[in-house]
């Protein structure tokens, strides 16, 4: 399977992936490469990045039965991966533990890092607290507005918040303006980037870091089960909670594998980031991948109502799922997400991330068609205490957090 | 994994020539920078003849690029301008067609790949040779992927200049194993932009490229004054001005061919008075 370590040829898969960066980059990008390849086998640092998930992330992280929502919607039995209730509320901590781990052993004393919903932000500006590290975030004045109780956060941790005005000033100029700072200064300073994009390491690092939701899923199945599941439903923005939940489910073809990409007011207006479903091949962001983008090849602005989501691109592993056709990329609009977060809320008592709930509107669409002995994960990849004020607002009440 | 930028026997290309006159004049080359479009597509048609006319022996032509990630606040602010006026890849073809009714000045491009990649790498390369451009910089190229682009550059005889940055150290044999055109150094870490102070490490930069090719060496990256120019001057074959040139047009008064001229004109004096050691 070309999405898998041993068969890789340095971060391609298929045509996607690669190393597109500045000259003033691609040395330190070098040694992160050679640093990753030796401490990914090394067991000490493997030992070191387990404990720190177990004991401090809390995981492994929940497999739930959805009972009230099976019933509800009777069709497949719904499975939640809770990874809304690791430390810092959602799977970004999975990666982050793994960078900053990797960063420390490398001699970095500082980490930047690119936010949109503010929950790859916070989990790098925890880990770099708990770390001894110092930490500086980029993230759009837009999202500094829309997640201002995470920007808040990220001080209170002991980080710089930076807020940038640039373009959108959403999530992919919060990824310029960090890539510049890297580009300024590599000799003290790492880069965690929060998703499975940009040049080689990156891509595979962090989905290697992420395959920890699947290993868990397929274990704990079993375990109550004894069988696979038979759908496999995530979001999808840049891709890396979808990229941990599919990982170990690629090489079994009865396990169908979604990826839900943020539809925002439609994939027929403007206003949408829908990669995989309108988007072309492209250069950008240091990988070759499916971009939305004009013919000219200049990004699009793009639009979701989830900060987390609202991203041009997509990882080149979900490119290449995607062309292969053993992953199937579908597209939710920001009233289907709003929907399934009161839907989930009211049906089981959990408040999760709008982006996640892109994942389980589908799941509402996808059940009933199911047969009741069929079973559906969806991975719950963040809470949605962040989203609330601003779900609030869309639903016309006037409060303000 | 990387390519040599060209087989060194085989050598001999017109636009490659023209990018060697430029460097093999009796005195140092000066290259000033314009972003097409920037502010409208007349006004950079006489930007780019106003650094002629000033003594510019390059012109670096910048595509804009929604997200120029290796440009500073300066080149992005250009690039907003020109996208406001309605630039395109094609226009900036056209703008370069416009400049060669009148100039014969030599023209490389500042592109990001994906530009080049949307058009298309054969497409692009033809109408760079079709229109008279001698040599591409693309800023997001590093040599582990320059060997998708070289055929093609290599095809339409254009020169795919390499870039060498403060930390390239031991990549910098390879980088510039066959270089055409120039090679292009980076003073300083970070993004294009005025800086009051360059990088302390350039003369062993340039020993080692020097070391690997007999190709001219252009530094650039927070050049702005003649002081800096002329030390630049002093030590590798030509001096890239981006960000003070596009300032100049920045402000868009009815002064500013004229002023570019009178900067350009300062600019190559300073360098002009180094003389040059060795012939190319």
């Amino acid at each position: 399977m070309q999405t898998k370590k041993t068969s890789e040829l340095k971060g391609r898969f298929g045509e996607y992936g690669g190393q597109y960066i500045p000259e003033t980059l691609m040395s330190e990008v070098t040694k992160l490469a050679k640093a990753y390849e030796h401490y990914q086998d090394d067991p000490d640092f493997q030992a070191e990045m387990m404990d720190l998930l177990k004991n401090y992330a809390n995981r492994p992280s929940l497999l739930y039965y959805a009972k009230r929502m099976t019933a509800d919607l009777g069709g497949a039995q719904i499975y939640f991966k809770r990874e809304d209730l690791n430390h810092t509320g959602s799977h970004k901590i999975n990666n982050v533990i793994g960078q900053i781990l990797l960063a420390k052993k490398m001699g970095k004393t500082r980490v930047i890092a690119e936010t949109g919903a503010g929950q790859h932000g916070v989990a790098t500006a925890t880990v770099a607290a708990l770390m001894g590290m110092e930490c500086e975030i980029f993230m759009g004045q837009v999202d500094t507005k829309r997640q201002a109780l995470n920007v808040y956060r990220m001080e209170l941790l002991g980080a710089k918040v930076n807020s940038i005005t640039t373009g959108t000033g959403t999530l992919k100029d919060a990824v310029n303006a960090a890539m510049q700072e890297w580009s300024r200064r590599t000799s003290d300073t790492h880069y965690v980037i929060g998703s499975v994009m940009g040049p080689y390491p990156f891509p595979t690092m962090v989905s290697d870091f992420q395959s920890i939701i699947s290993k868990e899923i397929k274990q704990q199945l079993q375990e109550e089960t004894g069988k696979l599941p038979d759908a496999v439903v995530a979001c999808v923005g840049g891709g890396s909670n979808a990229m941990g939940a599919f990982y170990h489910f690629i090489d079994e073809p009865t396990v169908r594998l979604i990826g839900c990409e943020a539809a925002g007011k439609g994939v027929n207006t403007k206003q949408h980031a829908a990669t995989i479903e309108r988007g072309s091949v492209g250069i950008f962001h240091g990988m070759k991948s499916k971009f939305l983008q004009n013919e000219d090849g200049q990004i699009d602005q793009v639009y979701s109502i989830s900060a987390g989501l609202d991203y041009p691109g997509i990882g080149p592993q979900h490119a290449a799922l995607a062309d292969t056709k053993r992953a199937e990329y579908v597209g939710i609009t920001d009233d289907e997400a709003v929907e399934a977060f009161e839907y989930i809320a009211r049906q089981e008592g959990i408040i999760a991330a709008i982006e996640s709930c892109h994942a389980v509107a589908y799941v509402m669409k996808l059940a009933p068609q199911m047969k009741k002995d069929q079973i559906i994960v969806c991975n719950l990849s963040g809470r949605g205490d962040k989203d609330v004020a601003a779900i609030a607002r869309y639903k016309g009440e006037k409060i303000y957090d | 994994m990387s390519q040599p930028l060209r087989d060194t026997k085989e050598r001999k290309f017109m636009t490659e020539q023209r990018l060697r006159e430029a460097f093999g004049k009796q005195h140092k080359a000066f290259i000033g920078f314009v972003t097409a479009g920037d502010p409208t597509f007349d006004k950079s048609v006489a930007s780019i003849l106003a650094l002629d006319a000033g003594g510019a022996d390059v012109v670096e032509v910048g595509i804009p690029f929604s997200d120029p990630v290796a440009d500073g606040p300066v080149i992005q602010d250009a690039d907003l301008r020109a996208f406001a006026a309605g630039i395109t890849t094609t226009k900036v073809f056209e703008l370069v067609e416009e400049v060669r009714r009148k100039s014969d000045v030599s023209l490389v491009l500042l592109v990001y790949l994906n530009n080049i990649f949307k058009y298309g790498y054969d497409r692009f390369f033809s109408k760079c040779k079709q229109v008279g451009i001698d040599g591409v910089i693309i800023p997001d190229l590093p040599m582990e992927e320059r060997g998708e682009v070289l055929p093609f550059a290599h095809k339409y005889q254009c020169a795919l200049i390499p870039l060498v940055a403060p930390t390239s150290a031991k990549r910098i044999p390879q980088i510039v194993q066959g270089t055409t055109g120039f090679v292009y150094v980076v003073s300083s870490m970070g993004v294009t932009g005025v800086r009051s102070q360059l990088d302390s490490n350039l003369e062993d930069m340039i020993a080692a490229i020097r070391n690997s090719t007999d190709a001219p060496i252009a530094v650039g990256f927070g050049i702005h004054t003649p002081e800096q120019a002329a030390k630049i001057a002093a030590i590798a074959d030509g001096v890239i001005v981006g960000s003070a040139i596009v300032k100049i047009i920045a402000q868009n008064t009815a002064e500013t061919s004229k002023k570019i001229t009178e900067y350009t004109r300062k600019m190559s004096k300073a360098i002009y008075k180094i003389n040059r050691e060795k012939s190319l």
